[in-house]
């Protein structure tokens, strides 16, 4: 743990995105888990991801539940209001967050014990309902903050450091994002940050219930021999299926290589995702190919990432409940309130 | 025949409709209640219902009472309308002697069935029925009307004034109106031929019931919610609290939809649960909507965690729970006031909540309404508590009133303009001595007030903090909070009684209609008491001069652990052999009778003369 703050110096020469903040505005407090921790690496990419889309910092909600990878968000996005709730209701508390005010960015910041045990029903139903949010589990199969138990998403047959084996099933959460209805499918690798911002940008973007799976070594307790969450089998095992950039901007779309391995999505707020292909039979439209594709390669013990599914005109809970445009945290008595004469009518019928 | 002298009263006696769930008779004996009210004269009904859909045995009770007595009155009933085979004996049994049994004599009963000390009234209805209508659905359906003109005739009341109320319910749909009309005329038109009528037992046109409204505590306290300007409302079914969630929607269907593009100025959410509702409702909170959920007893043990989360990182919640008679699944269809203790400390580590004890759907009303505004002021969890009597059963109670220049307080929300002045930001920061902070909404700046939250200790600028003073100024901060609570929460009423008296009754909630006519009853019998009767948590200081001001002071309430006079003992510092507990806790409403006899016998012991005195 480090206890020294920040040093607030800003090169005068660094870069600066489209509103004139560098990617300091996007930092937050320094993080006090371990060094090397692949968390860390995912806050850094979420940095960069608010950065190069030139989100104003106090636009995003931030809301985590409990655990190493729920304290990050005191780590990005300093000037956003965060949300450390309780273990495993991140997904109940952004809902609520969400429906309170349609025009914030909800980022929904869990990990493996949060949502694929405590919280495993809100996970699920916070997908079900189609929230507008990105919701990332920095996933590492263990319980780093207890010390190294077993999380619901260890493999079977993976060694605890203390070298007990897992008899239990793995959840697989994108697997169950997938069947559930999530719009935006998305598996990355903290150690593979290119690959992860372009995602995480993705699905900030995305109008619709957003989930990311990032495998992150816990380097204290879950990254020897025998573990499935290390750093070394997750390279050895990372089976890409495309590559994504995301394009906001109006600029044409420049294609470097064989144009005809990349895919243009175009979502509803205009931005356009650019996948390159690298598995030619892997289609991010198709949810039950995507199933199924997780599923054998699975078996084969890879691990597949990159953008798996998209649904370019997802909608969401607002749609679904047909809210007004106007935030319902804006909404005063004058909207609110029907006041005494439609009483004095409610009154005459309960005679 | 009867031996016993026939039971003969005007607009004071006790009908209970005995029928099988899901037959439809609910509508059939709500016309009855309020047919009764048009008449002018007070009814109190209550359901009394089993936890099932269909083919269980249901009652609906009406009290027919011209004195105004809406508790519950106890010791049986005065007319029987027996329609369901499986509860005979029982039925027969709660007849009291000269009282009346009404049934369905289509097929003969042995005569070992019924009691001699009471009046049977035998309508071969099923006869009467099948003989009219053809379709099976019909044929249940206008049975149960065809019992109601019977009682219209068997009473005296005014037919006219059950076809207005039958015109009134199918307004637009003429089949149905001239079919229940005539069902109504059928069974009338059948005990006047038949029957002696009028029975002893009749129902007089009066003027007792005024302006006053008929509806249920659920609905008012739905209402409420609206008018109070919840946006949000995320719940998970569970009796005896589901129809305010659904009550909520209905009204929001009406009334919050924008004219011009139809859409809703409101959310409502069926949780998976009720940790996500309570979840969700502190998230809206926390974004600045006015949100809430409805619960019951077992939802408020699921809210726990959460709810220590509102009293510990200050997030405005209301909880409405509608009280059931617990613990575990307990009885879900009967009521009681058991959770004072579960919500006022709900939630591991030191924890106090406000609540709220309306006593009937006009408070309901208002005091859901006032919750938000408690919620966002003191920034904390509100427990507005119900129970089943004033929740689900229809209550005649002033009609609701609405203030229409009233503001909503929104509490102390800093804004992006006086961030800008230059005010000091502390999330935690008790600026006034009030003990609550000023919070930021998220979004609200792009530099300034920005801060983290979350359940585990920090300092007064939200920053995160293990030291021991640092904790203990904060929880005692929030102490204070609570104190600045007591004079914001609406206020005990107290009624003196007529002449000076060493003794006082502190009550709450729904036992007020029964111990205002155990009042009465009391006083006939030479015992004066002072009443107080509690409206809020915390305890305005005017509880504990009140019990200073007494010898004793008795604290009726429906549990088992006397949970009120726990939490006054414990408040307050009261010794508590000065408080004498009163305790109704069978799932049925209290009565004015056994409170009557209950503190009756206190008193009647404590006036003994003492032996002392008597020989000197």
């Amino acid at each position: 743990m480090t206890y020294i703050a920040k040093p607030k110096f800003q090169h005068p020469g660094i870069k600066k995105n489209a509103l004139g903040y560098s990617h300091r505005d996007y930092e937050g407090k320094i993080s006090t888990l371990c060094a090397g921790c692949g968390h860390d690496s995912i806050t850094a990419s979420i940095i960069e991801a608010c950065f190069e889309l030139s989100i104003e910092p106090h636009r995003v909600a931030k809301i985590s539940g409990i655990g190493c990878s729920s304290k990050t968000p005191d780590y990005f996005l300093g000037n956003s209001h965060g949300f450390n709730t309780v273990h495993g209701r991140m997904p109940s508390v952004l809902t609520g967050a969400n429906l309170a005010n349609r025009e914030l960015i909800y980022l929904g910041v869990s990990g493996d014990g949060d949502s694929a045990s405590i919280g495993f029903g809100q996970f699920a139903h916070a997908i079900r309902r189609g929230v507008n949010m990105t919701y990332i589990v920095e996933n590492n199969g263990v319980y780093g903050l207890t010390k190294g138990q077993f999380s619901a998403t260890a493999d079977r047959g993976s060694k605890s450091k203390k070298g007990v084996t897992n008899t239990d099933n793995p959840i697989d959460l994108v697997g169950i994002a997938l069947q559930l209805g999530a719009t935006y499918v998305a598996r990355s690798f903290s150690g593979d940050k290119k690959q992860l911002v372009p995602i995480i940008e993705g699905a900030i973007r995305h109008k619709g219930a957003a989930f990311i799976d990032v495998i992150s070594p816990c380097i204290a307790f879950n990254n020897h021999a025998g573990s499935t969450k290390s750093f070394d089998y997750v390279r050895e095992h990372n089976d890409a299926v495309n590559r994504l950039d995301v394009l906001t901007g109006r600029d044409p779309i420049e294609i470097d290589q064989d144009p005809g391995t990349v895919q243009i999505v175009e979502q509803h707020d205009g931005s356009r995702l650019a996948l390159r292909k690298l598995d030619a039979d892997y289609d991010p439209h198709d949810r039950l190919g995507a199933m199924t594709f997780l599923q054998k390669h699975a078996a084969q013990g890879q691990i597949v990432t990159g953008l798996l599914y998209v649904d370019p005109e997802a909608d969401d809970l607002h749609s679904h409940l047909n809210t007004v445009e106007r935030p319902l945290n804006r909404l005063e008595a004058a909207d609110l309130c029907p006041g005494q004469s439609v009483l004095d009518r409610i009154n005459a019928s309960l005679r | 025949m009867s031996q016993q002298a026939p039971l003969s009263s005007v607009n004071d006696f006790v009908v209970r409709f005995a029928n099988v769930n899901g037959s439809g008779s609910a509508s059939a004996n709500e016309l009855f209640a309020r047919a009764v009210l048009r008449h002018g004269v007070p009814v109190s009904p209550r359901n009394i219902f089993p936890s099932n859909i269909q083919g269980l045995p249901t009652w609906y009770e009406v009290r027919v009472t011209e004195a105004g007595h809406l508790g519950a009155r106890g010791g049986g009933t005065d007319l029987m309308v027996a329609m369901n085979p499986q509860t005979w004996d029982k039925d027969v049994a709660g007849i009291v002697p000269g009282g009346y049994l009404f049934y369905d004599s289509t097929k003969p009963m042995p005569s070992t069935k019924f009691r001699d000390d009471i009046n049977v009234i035998g309508v071969p209805l099923t006869a009467i029925t099948n003989s009219t209508y053809t379709d099976p659905r019909q044929r249940q359906l206008f049975k149960n009307i065809i019992y109601l003109g019977v009682l219209s005739a068997l009473l005296d009341m005014d037919p006219k004034l059950i076809e207005q109320l039958i015109g009134e319910q199918y307004k637009g749909k003429e089949k149905l109106l001239s079919s229940n009309v005539h069902a109504l005329h059928l069974g009338r038109d059948w005990a006047l031929q038949n029957l002696k009528c009028p029975i002893g037992l009749r129902i007089r046109k009066a003027d007792k019931v005024g302006d006053r409204i008929f509806i249920e505590g659920n609905n008012a306290a739905a209402l409420g919610a609206v008018y109070g300007g919840a946006t949000v409302c995320a719940w998970y079914p569970i009796t005896p609290s589901s129809s305010v969630a659904e009550a909520f929607t209905n009204h929001c269907k009406k009334l919050r939809h924008d004219k011009e593009t139809g859409q809703a100025k409101y959310a409502i959410v069926q949780a998976e649960d009720e940790l996500a509702s309570i979840g969700m409702v502190v998230g809206a909170s926390w974004n600045g909507a006015r949100a809430f959920t409805t619960t019951s007893g077992p939802g408020v043990s699921l809210m726990t965690e959460f709810i220590g989360l509102s009293y510990f990182a200050e997030i405005p919640a209301v909880i409405i729970n509608v009280q059931r008679a617990g613990p575990s699944t307990g009885m879900p269809t009967r009521t009681q006031q058991c959770d004072l203790i579960a919500c006022g400390y709900a939630s591991h580590g030191d924890t106090k909540h406000v609540m709220l004890f309306p006593e009937d759907p006009a408070e309901a009303f208002e005091f859901a309404a006032a919750a938000f505004d408690l919620a966002e002021r003191l920034q904390t969890t509100v427990f507005l508590m119900l129970d089943l009597d004033i929740g689900m059963n229809q209550r005649l109670c002033r009609p609701l009133k609405w203030d229409d220049s009233r503001q909503y307080d929104r509490g102390k929300v800093m804004t992006a303009e006086m961030l800008d002045e230059g005010r000091d930001f502390g999330r935690y920061l008790d600026v006034d001595g009030d003990g609550i902070p000023f919070r930021t909404l998220p979004g609200t700046h792009p530099t300034k007030g920005s801060y983290f939250t979350r359940g585990t200790s920090r300092d007064r600028y939200a920053r995160y903090s293990e030291e021991g003073a640092v904790y203990a100024d904060n929880v005692q901060r929030l102490l204070r909070k609570f104190q600045t609570a007591q004079d914001m929460v609406p206020r005990p009423l107290q009624a003196n009684a007529v002449k000076p008296t060493k003794y006082g009754v502190i009550y709450f909630g729904s036992t007020a209609p029964a111990m205002d006519e155990a009042t009465e009853l009391l006083e006939a019998r030479g015992h004066q008491l002072d009443r107080l009767r509690i409206r809020a948590f915390p305890f305005h200081s005017s509880v504990a001069s009140f019990i200073a001001e007494h010898d004793f002071v008795y604290v009726v309430e429906q549990n088992r652990d006397a949970q009120l006079r726990q939490l006054i003992v414990t408040e307050n510092g009261i010794d508590p052999v000065r408080l004498v507990p009163i305790l109704h806790y069978d799932g049925t409403p209290i009565t004015a009778r056994y409170i009557a006899d209950s503190i009756g016998t206190h008193q009647d012991q404590i006036k003994v003369t003492p032996l002392r005195k008597a020989v000197s």
